[in-house]
């Protein structure tokens, strides 16, 4: 075993042997050094390792066995001596309309918002990868958005989108639409949440998307333009197939992303109007305010398994076609 | 290179010799279009303006903000706004609060990925594979998973409306662990050999070798982690019960729907307190985040 490490890092040059000094054997020498190695290892782990037990794996194990009981606030100081329910949470989750309903919304956030951020994130990445100058600058601007806080951007697009008043109209206005109160209807409040998510967001896809880019060889791409092929045909028929893996790579984060999607909602909407824009985080956040924990904690491992779902599912259809 | 530069070039737009280099693009074909320029140039500013119309509005007064028709340009400034957020709301304390919850955050981010990265690229221990098929794991968990039981956690141990229970639950981020182990893998194992020749231990070599060559990784993960804490909502919403530890964000979107909701300038202000630092700091970094984020793949 001990050996396995050493001749690997010694290729080539002839080594000097490091191990050799303390005690006799080679054999006998390599043990110490490698306890060792795992001590040190321990140590330097054991800091991360505590906080994440506490902070991370902890409460990720203790939010499934809560979903199980029927803890509320009240119990919060003996969380041990809540009752176990059995799938009692879950059950009520399935058959309450308003659970229902938000899960459908952040249904459409996902069909909606990745499709439109990739979307809008590749084209703009095949833009920027077609030129040459002001590329950093254009990169820079067309990323600010994403370094911004949600709550803010939010805030701000809440008055770009007021029915009077609002930038968005006024400028509806000029060439002759009445444009409507895209946060007080019913069937607009979502989609338009969705189109500020995406002008928040696609900088990040368009930055992995250009990186991938760049890494397609450039001779396969100079040979197919001497055999005649346009730049649409190039982008299509060379560019895209071997963005595949990143193009999956980037409808996962972005599917995660979405099937999270709250604080536009919190912010802009309040959820509504009639619970339009309420989504499984929302709904799960609301529930906590009521002193649900278990009910809370139910709704919230639901979006986690379809967080898991979707992920493994991405992963075998953008796979299967290699 | 050689095939494009035998292949003559389309008749009906020979580029100019003088000028052929930068009209190559990326990819080697022959001409950007001018058009393209234009298209990108408009896009944006589609991106930019609401930033533009956030910074202009916040110094308009009140009554000029809810105009109708809006005005573009302000017509008579003034900081009123700010003036407001900083004597009659607390805005100096939430700022406070979000910066070093961010610095916090960032600096044991820092720490302690950088230790348990270094441990997962260069050592050899029982248990590691193990340890990073964990720490990797919780990658794809959603912060709505954990609050619950975290704030039945902090509520146990008195850190609830406290800033150090907004930190802790963020300072040991799987994200800065998997940033670290790829960098410290890239470095030469013979650097961590040498020193062992020379008979430094194993905690002397991460501490006086393998840190110090750390520093592009570490200002990438510091500066990530800061905006990640600086924007970080959800948490911050549940923990924080009193005025007083609000961070920005909170702060704003609690006046955004209570009630000061209609203080329209008062908010963009606010939005503008909220956003402006961040693309400031952005702005000077921006090639380290944008490597970072090309290397990973993660805001």
């Amino acid at each position: 075993m001990s050996t396995v490490t050493e001749p690997r890092k010694s290729e080539g040059a002839p080594r000097p042997r490091p191990t050799k000094g303390k005690s006799g054997t080679p054999s006998r020498t390599v043990n110490p050094m490698r306890r060792q190695q795992a001590v040190a290892a321990w140590v330097l782990a054991l800091p991360f390792m505590v906080l994440f037990l506490v902070f991370t794996a902890g409460p990720v194990l203790a939010s499934l066995g809560m979903s199980f009981t029927d803890m509320r606030s009240t119990d919060i100081r003996s969380p041990l001596g809540v009752e176990f329910v059995g799938l009692d949470n879950f059950t009520q989750l399935i058959s309450d309309p308003l659970f229902r309903k938000v899960t459908l919304n952040t249904l459409l956030y996902l069909l909606l918002g990745v499709p439109l951020t990739m979307g809008v994130a590749l084209a703009v990445a095949a833009g920027l990868n077609q030129i040459n100058r002001f590329k950093g600058f254009f990169r820079v601007g067309f990323y600010l958005p994403v370094v911004t806080s949600i709550v803010a951007v939010s805030v701000v697009w809440k008055f770009l989108l007021r029915d009077r008043g609002g930038l968005v109209n006024t400028v509806l206005d000029l060439v002759g639409i009445d444009g409507p109160g895209w946060l007080d209807s019913t069937s607009l409040a979502l989609p338009t949440l969705v189109v500020m998510a995406v002008w928040r967001n696609f900088g990040t896809l368009m930055v992995i998307f250009l990186a991938g880019m760049q890494t397609v060889p450039r001779e396969i791409l100079e040979a197919a333009e001497a055999d005649g092929a346009g730049g649409w045909a190039r982008f299509r028929y060379i560019t895209l197939p071997m963005l595949r893996p990143t193009l999956l790579f980037g409808a996962v984060i972005t599917s995660i992303g979405y099937l999270q999607f709250f604080e536009e909602a919190y912010v802009m909407t309040k959820g509504g109007p009639l619970d339009s824009t309420r989504s499984v985080t929302y709904f799960t956040y609301d529930q906590f305010g009521y002193g649900n924990y278990g009910l809370a904690s139910a709704a919230s491992y639901l979006l986690f398994l379809a967080i898991v779902l979707l992920t493994l599912l991405q992963f075998r259809l953008l796979r299967s076609k290699d | 290179m050689t095939q494009t530069l035998d292949t003559p070039p389309p008749v009906t737009e020979p580029p100019p010799p003088r000028r052929s280099r930068q009209a190559r693009t990326a990819d080697g074909s022959l001409q950007t279009p001018r058009w393209l320029y234009a298209v990108m140039a408009a896009g944006l500013v589609l991106v930019v303006i609401p930033f533009v119309w956030m910074l202009l509005s916040s110094i308009k007064p009140e009554a000029e903000v809810r105009a109708v028709p809006p005005t573009w340009w302000p017509e008579s400034p003034t900081l009123e706004n700010y003036d407001q957020l900083f004597s009659k709301l607390d805005f100096a304390t939430f700022f406070m609060n979000s910066a070093i919850v961010a610095i916090a955050t960032a600096v044991g981010n820092i720490v302690f990925c950088s230790m348990l990265g270094y441990a997962l690229a260069k050592l050899e221990f029982p248990g590691k594979k193990l340890l990073f098929a964990l720490v990797l794991g919780t990658l794809m968990v959603p912060g709505v998973v954990t609050f619950v039981p975290l704030f039945v956690l902090t509520t146990n141990i008195g850190l609830t409306n406290t800033l150090p229970g907004m930190i802790l639950p963020f300072l040991a981020g799987p994200f800065g662990v998997f940033l670290m182990r790829q960098y410290i893998l890239s470095l030469p194992d013979e650097l961590i050999l040498a020193a062992r020749v020379d008979g430094a231990s194993e905690l002397r070599i991460f501490f006086s070798v393998i840190l110090p060559l750390c520093g592009p990784a570490i200002a990438t993960l510091g500066v990530l982690t800061f905006l990640t804490s600086w924007n970080n909502f959800l948490w911050p919403l549940v923990v924080a019960t009193s005025e007083d530890k609000f961070t920005l964000p909170v702060a704003l979107a609690l006046y955004s729907v209570g009630q000061n909701a209609t203080k329209y300038g008062l908010l963009l202000a606010g939005s503008v307190v909220v956003v402006l630092p961040v693309l400031v700091v952005f702005m000077l970094l921006q090639r380290r985040i944008m490597q970072g984020i090309a290397m990973t793949g993660i805001k």
